[in-house]
């Protein structure tokens, strides 16, 4: 019974469906280029005297806000998340809000590591006043 | 009334009805998707740290400016373009394959998986070349002195800080991370892909023989194009993290 329901529902929503897909591929090409075309952009800036990073940086996170909105239109339209129930939604959304502390965190560390790469840290003074006769290799051995 | 769920006949949950409206497999599928974003999660994110700590990294447009049959001309972006082009494509169809399951159309869902695959393999021959012009490609380095010739492989990566040599600018050796982390991540994304078209073959094998139109849904379809989507989603992602930033 519930089966004739169902296929007569899909039968009336047939085109819209349709639609919705040929819609969403359409909104995905759309900013896949205009990702391009940013992508380009910095390739552009670049290759100039001297580059804005400011600029790049601000294109680079727009490039980041296009990508999460074709990842919000796959999962909602074509892996059709967004017609399930929403304690079902949030099943799967909550636990990926791990991936906040993630990024921020490791890529706070990598810069950071990147600072100590840079500096002396304070590292070498440190170990020469706790063991002053260290043998001459180990100094200014870094990387 | 929500679209998406096809409902089969099958029994429900042993608690007697699924406390999410869908069936066990299909949810299971989304954990294990869930689980998996996590592991691309962690090696984007490996990738990241690695690539934060460095002065310098490769050049992405540097780096992948090459398209097939058009020699050293220099286009940077359009070969991954092509890529992501083929993969969005193909995830076109597979939406419209699910669709048809839907309306118990068994030529429909046919055409579509046909196309999804041949999306699919048309993608894995493009990573394929892609790798290839990587690892054979050969780039002028400074080495200890001398001028070498490398390609980039996993241990070597000709893609460093440019300096003046003899009156020239030639690069020197990078940060070796880059080849490791960009042919594991696409590695495993492809590894992905791969076991995508087996699945999508196996689903239109299955269809063929008319075995879902017996059991009376084309819930494996569904399943099969979680997974399918999954994959494109993860390209999005490597596009983004090797490609475009």
């Amino acid at each position: 019974m519930s089966q004739v329901v169902t296929a007569e529902v899909f039968h009336h929503n047939d085109n819209a469906q349709v639609k919705r897909i040929w819609k969403t591929f359409w909104i995905l090409l759309v900013l896949t280029i205009l990702e391009l075309g940013i992508g380009l952009t910095i390739y552009t800036i670049h290759k100039g005297d001297n580059p804005n990073h400011t600029l790049v940086l601000m294109f680079k996170g727009l490039i980041c806000i296009f990508t999460l909105a074709k990842a919000f239109y796959i999962v909602s339209v074509f892996m059709h998340l967004g017609d399930e129930i929403r304690n079902m939604i949030m099943t799967i959304i909550v636990p990926l809000l791990l991936f906040v502390w993630f990024i921020v965190a490791f890529l706070w560390d990598g810069n950071s590591w990147k600072n100590l790469r840079n500096t002396d840290a304070g590292s070498r003074t440190y170990i020469e006043k706790v063991q002053p006769k260290l043998p001459a290799k180990e100094k200014g051995h870094k990387d | 009334m929500t679209t998406a769920t096809a409902q089969p006949t099958t029994k429900l949950w042993s608690g007697g009805k699924s406390p999410f409206n869908v069936s066990y497999g299909k949810l299971m599928m989304w954990y294990f998707l869930m689980s998996d974003a996590f592991t691309f999660g962690a090696f984007l994110i490996s990738y990241g740290t690695i690539r934060f700590s460095q002065n310098v990294w490769a050049n992405s447009n540097q780096v992948f400016n090459a398209f097939p049959f058009t020699g050293h001309a220099n286009l940077p972006l359009a070969f991954v373009s092509l890529m992501t082009f083929i993969l969005i494509l193909s995830s076109v169809t597979m939406v419209l394959a699910v669709h048809n399951g839907h309306n118990m159309n068994r030529k429909g869902v046919e055409k579509w998986l046909i196309f999804t695959i041949l999306g699919g393999l048309a993608f894995l021959g493009c990573q394929a070349w892609e790798w290839t012009h990587l690892i054979t490609g050969d780039h002028e380095v400074l080495v200890n002195g001398t001028l070498q010739h490398w390609g980039t492989t996993v241990t070597h990566n000709p893609w460093g800080r440019e300096i003046l040599f003899n009156g020239k600018e030639v690069a020197t050796p990078g940060p070796i991370a880059f080849g490791g982390y960009f042919f594991g991540i696409t590695g495993f994304h492809g590894f992905h892909v791969f076991s995508g078209v087996i699945i999508n073959s196996v689903m239109l094998v299955k269809t063929r023989l008319r075995h879902f139109e017996q059991r009376g849904h084309y819930e494996m379809i569904e399943k099969a194009g979680l997974y399918w989507h999954f994959v494109d989603l993860v390209w999005v992602f490597v596009f983004l993290c090797f490609y475009l930033v």
